[in-house]
């Protein structure tokens, strides 16, 4: 009987020809990650850089001085303090709601459905979109004036959908067996949920509120003209006073005011207050997120 | 309050049960007695467990779930409008296949169950909890730790800490769905020790796979194939002398 | 009160609560239609869209705003040729190539850079960037399109990554053990099974990115220059719908024809970002289903 040859299927220089491609494929990559982050990295050392040399303690706690010439940024930095907490204050009860009711309570259906879709297209909604809202709905049809009420609502909106996501993600990571465990014991769905599910999802909740906080602290659009303000000869007083910002801060002082030279300086002390800020914070976020993951039994 | 052995304490009636389409359970008719342990076995996906959980009306969480027919325990049918499945479930306590304690401390693990149910005073909630874990036979394992993570035990001893949870409320009916078949042959053992003890005082179902366990703990016996109650009896008579070809075919092994 | 009714109440609040998000939408689509459809009444639809002169505050105004969606139209498509080979590839760098280690610290340093607020960008880019822009091409000004787009694209990079990474992870590991099984370098794998597996998830993530940088405002508002002029050149100032909100709401009257025309912009705004969304979210919804469908 004949043999049958063996179909010589890869020839060593087919094979070769592949490695090559592949290191060249590698290599490519390799060279965009690292130029990602170049790029990235290079924008945080910049403003390191440059804002490290003007904050001081003075920077910190005083008052602007000279017509933002000089002194410090501590209304701003209050500002943004209040208009961030704000934010939460209204956005937190209201998106773990939310949360709770999507994740616990919700069938598949249509209503769900929009809600869901809705809350999807919230978070893609412009910065400036949620500013013009504010502005005609807070500012305007409420009478609420630009103030740290006006910014505090109009930044809770456009955080509930990231407040929304990041709790339903943590509820979602509860597993079954605790709620039947619970109806088990003869527990009502609400029982379960205030009793367990929310104190076993409580790390993920706080996660999303601290990021919301960093995304609300961030923002400068949406406040532009629901409560920032470039100059305030004191600290607000109250929630209807307009405040100094940070974000809006560092932009009024690149576009307004009449001594650029003397003003990038504190631009750039002022960005790194903000960023050190909003990465602050996004870093506890994550930090909590990932030891409840490896402290997790379940 | 114990004695007459024999009464029935729950009367399953003309049971069926949908899974959507999926007709899961079939015509299921057999009673429970009181104060002993009935087992229901069966091969894989026969609808043991979702026998065992109509019993305290688990099923309700599942949207797809149709449940019909009569399942009557002190002379009402549980699924009575004016039954609340909560109240049921205090009375009909339920430990599940796999551990499944609470994210939370040993203590916590049994006062929730207590609080939920209106037990407000600590020293109350104390009694019954040192009560409950001396009755599951954890007490002397975990009374220096109480408030510890549940998850620090072992799997046999959460597994004990359910069936604590559970007795703390102070059910009338236990129902165990394979209650071992995560655990070692040592915590096995512990636990069915622990049934045959329980017995006294509850009336105790049973699911499980295992046909030795069965026949180990069980006083009734039944055998449940693709949905329908195929033979149900005395355990000793179901093992010694079925009367079904499909019984016989079972527990000689033949199949499952 | 029975503890069925508690329930019953509580159930209800919380669908409340859940339809919130809704009643903001809306909210917002009221506002921007009633603010904005009255500019219709001073300009026609055509003249609005595709009018070529914005002269808001001439005494004969006129309101075209057809370079401002030029302006965002280009700088986009200028930040996606950026953003999306760099983020593409670095997402198959952390989802393919990268142990496990260097997975797990990249991953949370993506999302930490998708959160420097854009007003860092603008200040980096128009104290940076621009005036390396202007020496680079001998220019008058580097507050042009190119650079409003480069600071763009890495402000999108990270979002790219990040959803694009989540993307590739999410495709069974089967398919890659099936590939290398019949003797399929990495590389093969890679570009061959797992991207075009992935691939709606990654339109997914360009999308979302384009939906957020024609949605940025304030980097574009401080690096573009604002030149209301439709010019075909990278090189020259643009001006983006976002930043010509930003800059001159502020300076408006309400009800005046200059407000209704900025709200008429945002509701341009609004659509396309909406449409984008509503793109995105089909897709990954598609997608999501295919992957969860056999467990």
């Amino acid at each position: 009987m004949e043999m049958t040859q063996p179909i010589q299927l890869s020839p060593k220089s087919l094979s070769n020809r592949r490695k090559l491609i592949q290191r060249i494929g590698f290599s490519i990559i390799f060279l965009s990650l690292i130029i990602s982050i170049f790029f990235l990295f290079v924008i945080v050392i910049f403003v390191a850089i440059r804002g490290a040399g003007v904050i001081d303690w003075e920077f910190l706690t005083a008052m602007p001085r000279k017509s933002m010439t000089e002194g410090g940024i501590l209304p701003a930095i209050l500002g943004t303090f209040y208009l961030s907490i704000g934010a939460v204050f209204f956005a937190l009860p209201l998106g773990i709601l939310a949360a709770i009711y999507l994740n616990e309570y919700a069938g598949e259906n249509l209503l769900v459905r929009i809600i869901k879709m809705g809350i999807n297209n919230l978070a893609g909604v412009p910065s400036i979109v949620f500013g013009l809202f504010g502005l005609a709905i807070f500012v305007k049809f409420f009478g609420f004036g630009v103030s740290i009420l006006s910014g505090a609502l109009t930044l809770a909106t456009m955080i509930l959908p990231v407040i929304i996501s990041t709790t339903v993600e943590a509820l979602k990571s509860i597993p079954d067996s605790f709620r039947e465990a619970g109806y088990g014991v003869g527990a009502t769905k609400w029982q379960i949920i205030r009793g367990i599910i929310l104190p076993a999802a409580l790390p993920g909740i706080l996660t999303g509120t601290i990021l919301g906080i960093g995304r609300a602290a961030g923002e400068t659009a949406p406040i532009l003209f629901t409560a920032a303000t470039f100059f305030s000869r004191r600290l607000p007083g109250s929630v209807m006073d307009e405040v100094l910002a940070l974000p809006y801060h560092i932009y009024a002082l690149m576009t307004e005011g009449t001594h650029p030279d003397a003003q990038v300086p504190i631009a750039y002390g002022t960005a790194l207050v903000l960023l050190i800020l909003v990465l602050g914070l996004d870093l506890i976020a994550i930090v909590i997120r990932t030891r409840s993951r490896k402290k997790k039994l379940w | 309050m114990v004695e007459i052995k024999n009464d029935n304490r729950i009367l399953i009636e003309k049971l069926n049960v949908h899974f959507g389409n999926n007709h899961v359970l079939i015509d299921i008719d057999f009673p429970i007695k009181a104060n002993s342990i009935t087992a229901i076995i069966g091969p894989s996906g026969c609808g043991k467990s979702t026998l065992i959980r109509c019993l305290d009306r688990m099923n309700d969480i599942i949207p797809s779930a149709c449940v019909a027919g009569k399942i009557i325990l002190d002379n009402i049918d549980i699924h009575d409008p004016s039954y609340e499945p909560y109240d049921l479930r205090k009375k009909v306590g339920m430990v599940f296949q796999k551990p499944n304690p609470f994210p939370k401390s040993i203590y916590e693990n049994l006062a929730f169950g207590l609080r939920i149910h209106g037990i407000r005073k600590k020293e109350a909630i104390e009694k019954r909890v040192v009560e409950a874990l001396n009755a599951a036979a954890l007490w002397d394992e975990v009374k220096d730790r109480l408030h510890e993570s549940a998850f620090s035990l072992s799997g046999g001893q959460q597994q004990r800490l359910c069936i604590a949870r559970t007795l703390a409320i102070e059910p009338e009916v236990i129902l165990f769905d394979e209650p071992c078949s995560a655990l070692d042959p040592i915590s096995t053992g512990k636990i069915e020790d622990l049934m045959v003890r329980l017995k006294e005082k509850y009336t105790i179902v049973i699911v499980t796979h295992n046909m030795q366990q069965a026949a180990r703990i069980s006083d009734y016996t039944g055998f449940l194939y693709l949905g329908r109650l195929i033979e149900y009896d005395e355990t000793k008579k179901l093992f010694t002398a079925p009367r079904e070809k499909l019984t016989e075919n079972y527990i000689t092994g033949r199949f499952g | 009160m029975s503890r069925r009714t508690r329930e019953m109440i509580v159930k209800t609040i919380l669908l409340f609560a859940a339809m919130s998000s809704l009643v903001f939408l809306g909210g917002i689509v009221v506002v921007l239609f009633t603010q904005g459809l009255p500019i219709l009444n001073v300009v026609g639809i055509k003249d609005f869209l595709f009018g070529t002169n914005w002269y808001p505050t001439h005494d004969i105004p006129e309101f075209g705003i057809l370079p401002m969606i030029y302006g965002s139209l280009l700088i986009t498509a200028g930040a996606l040729f950026f953003a999306a080979p760099l983020g593409i590839l670095s997402a198959l760098f952390i989802a393919e190539i990268a142990p496990f280690w260097l997975k797990e610290t990249m991953k949370p340093i993506v999302e930490l850079l998708a959160g420097i607020p854009s007003v860092v960008y603008g200040l980096f880019g128009a104290l940076i960037v621009a005036p390396f822009v202007q020496k680079l091409f001998n220019l008058p000004t580097g507050l042009t399109a190119f650079s409003a787009a480069l600071i763009l694209g890495i402000m999108v990079l990270p979002t790219v990554t990040s959803i694009g990474e989540d993307a590739l992870t999410s495709i069974p590991k089967e398919y890659r053990e099936a590939a290398l099984a019949v003797g399929a370098t990495k590389w093969e794998t890679m570009t061959k099974i797992t991207l075009p597996a992935a691939a709606s998830g990654i339109s997914t993530a360009l999308i979302l990115g384009i939906g957020r940088a024609i949605g940025e405002t304030m980097a574009v508002l401080m690096v573009a220059g604002g030149s209301p002029r439709i010019v075909f050149s990278f090189l020259k100032p643009a001006r983006a719908m976002t930043s010509t909100i930003a800059a001159e709401m502020a300076e408006t009257v309400m009800g005046s024809e200059h407000y209704f025309a900025l709200f008429g912009i945002a509701i341009v705004l609004f659509v396309m970002t909406l449409g984008f969304n509503l793109i995105a979210d089909n897709i990954s919804h598609r997608f999501h289903r295919r992957f969860t469908a056999t467990k």
